[in-house]
């Protein structure tokens, strides 16, 4: 299997501090890596490092073999890396199917014709189609802001699906989602996985979910890798007991 | 808004529009005069609404870009050539600046973004008023002529009134068109969460440059309306107070609104007409009337009426769901 993704060396220093120390891995085609680590290990920095929010301090980072250091989020996006965030991004305003729509729409045709075009980009069919498949039929014509946590969860992980995405970077896609919407998001994550053939890295910290989820985990403290495997590998490595699962 | 019936809409507008044909062909020289300076505002006020209510980009220049119009009309008609051409030199003119003066917004925003717009608005007023050999200086320029349209001549306040409102027509068709258009979603993705846009590949430099670029070229239809309408222009009326003044009709009408533009307009145009009466009170009844609305709704007056029919939808809502739990439980 060849790499969709491959991190090398990457660091990030906030002033004095490097919040990702020399970080290097590969992502599969198709595969699901999870990434854990303690609050405050780089996580969420790495992955804004990897998608241009931020500028690294150093290292490359190469998608399907093409280095992509320093492009910006809207670039990265355009070839193929989507991403949802650990905080909730969904626009509370519009609707759940406008939510989707905006997700797509810059995937179609140029910015002159998304003028001139048609006003949902001709994206209403796949965005419904989104909705079916997420569950969120009764609510596509509500605001999102009115939607609960869970279901607000589930839209922004649909959104990243929009554009077709090959490479989506999850940031804690299960922080605060009840179990039973827990069980649905995961089946409709591998389901996509399988289907569209996308490759994903998940930032959990969930146990369960990361464990049934990932066939590979990466774990990190203090801005480096502890440790890289196959997830049941990794549960009895006794560094990550003692810097994460022991707590 | 949407709690209205459609067709309830679509009659509304039309009584709307034949009023706006129909009832000022009884109407006085200044009656008519007022009315066109409420179109051309509203033109000026719908692009400032684009770049601010709805791509979230503070601007305090919409009057510069009303200026750069007014001048640009000015001159050229008082040198022979016809309206039509001066417009389409406005536009281009105000859109070429408007980009420009977008690049800082990619790097400052909010209060920030405020003062490098006002900074422009005081530089085109010194340009207006200090380069005499093109804008005539503090004399302006006079006798501006209206243009004729197939033959037929505008001199006349009502002919006059009808080319600012025909005007009106075709910007608010583009406008409509453009904020229903998956550009009108990435604007408001923009203003809503630029972090979240970017990660979905939408070019946020490009939006916020292109959302200055129309906000300002509709400034500058205005003004090249403006220079006609009054067929007198110097550089006074552009300073910063017509700023602030399109800011404050946005805002009262309601930021992010289609309409929220023409009602700001009226109220700034013809509600110091009304309250003349009051004589030397009018502009405080007007400051107090203006306080008291934006603290009742800062979101402007569409602001109560879209949170009045929220309100009623989500009083349907429940009810709806009042009526499915009971039919569950009764089924139980």
């Amino acid at each position: 299997m060849s790499a969709v993704l491959e991190v090398t060396n990457i660091r990030k220093n906030f002033g004095g501090i490097s919040a990702v120390d020399g970080v290097s891995f590969d992502v599969r085609e198709g595969e699901i890596l999870g990434l854990i680590g303690p609050n405050g290990c780089g996580k969420s920095t790495l992955f804004n490092c990897i998608l241009g929010q931020l500028t690294p301090s150093g290292g490359e980072v190469k998608l399907d073999g093409k280095i992509v250091t320093g492009l910006r989020p809207a670039e990265l996006n355009k070839l193929g890396v989507s991403r949802t965030f650990q905080l909730l991004q969904v626009f509370p305003k519009l609707s759940v199917r406008e939510n989707l729509i905006l997700a797509g729409q810059e995937h179609q045709g140029s910015m002159a014709s998304r003028l001139v075009g048609r006003s949902d980009a001709g994206l209403t069919d796949t965005a419904n189609q989104m909705i079916g498949f997420f569950k969120l039929d009764h609510l596509a014509a509500e605001p999102a802001g009115g939607l609960s946590y869970g279901q607000q969860k589930l839209l922004d992980a649909a959104m990243a699906f929009m554009g077709g995405p090959r490479l989506v970077l999850l940031d804690e896609p299960a922080g605060g989602v009840n179990p039973s919407m827990l069980t649905d998001l995961k089946e409709r994550l591998v389901a996509i996985n399988r289907e569209k053939n996308a490759t994903f890295v998940v930032i959990e910290h969930n146990m369960e979910f990361v464990m049934s989820l990932c066939s590979r985990v990466m774990v990190m403290a203090e801005g480096k890798v502890l440790a890289m495997g196959r997830s049941d590998e990794v549960r009895k490595n006794p560094a990550v007991i003692e810097a994460y699962l022991g707590h | 808004m949407s709690g209205f019936a459609k067709p309830l809409k679509i009659a509304l507008g039309l009584i709307v529009i034949a009023g706006l044909i129909i009832v000022p062909m009884n109407f006085n020289r200044y009656g008519l005069f007022i009315l066109s300076q409420w179109a051309v505002m509203s033109i000026a006020a719908m692009g400032l609404n684009l770049t601010l209510g709805y791509a979230g980009q503070v601007s305090l220049a919409q009057g510069a870009f009303v200026g750069i119009g007014a001048y640009a009309a000015a001159i050229m008609t008082t040198h022979g050539w016809p309206l039509p051409a001066a417009i389409v030199v406005a536009i281009a003119l105000s859109f070429a600046v408007g980009w420009v003066l977008g690049y800082p917004a990619l790097r400052v925003q909010h209060h920030y973004l405020a003062f490098v717009t006002l900074a422009f608005s005081t530089l085109a007023f010194l340009v207006f008023r200090n380069e005499s050999w093109l804008t005539g200086g503090i004399y302006g320029i006079s006798n501006i002529p209206r243009p004729h349209f197939f033959g037929i001549a505008t001199n006349k306040p009502l002919p006059f009134y009808y080319v600012c409102l025909g005007s009106l027509a075709i910007v608010s068709i583009a406008v409509w068109w453009l904020i229903r258009s998956p550009w009108g979603r990435a604007f408001m993705a923009l203003r809503e969460n630029p972090l979240r846009a970017q990660s979905l590949g939408i070019d946020t430099r490009r939006y916020t440059l292109m959302a200055f670029a129309i906000g300002s070229a509709l400034g500058g239809v205005a003004g090249a309306l403006y220079a006609p309408l009054t067929q007198y222009i110097d550089p006074v009326p552009f300073n910063l107070s017509l700023s602030l003044d399109l800011l404050m009709m946005v805002i009262v009408g309601g930021a992010g609104f289609f309409l929220g533009p023409f009602l700001g307009a009226m109220i700034a145009v013809l509600l110091p007409e009304w309250l003349r009466f009051t004589e030397g009170y009018y502009l405080m009844i007007y400051a107090v009337a203006v306080m008291g609305l934006l603290i009742w709704s800062p979101t402007g007056i569409l602001g109560i009426l879209d949170r009045h029919m929220a309100e009623r939808r989500t009083k349907a809502a429940s009810a709806l769901r009042a009526v499915a739990k009971s039919r569950l439980e009764t089924a139980q």
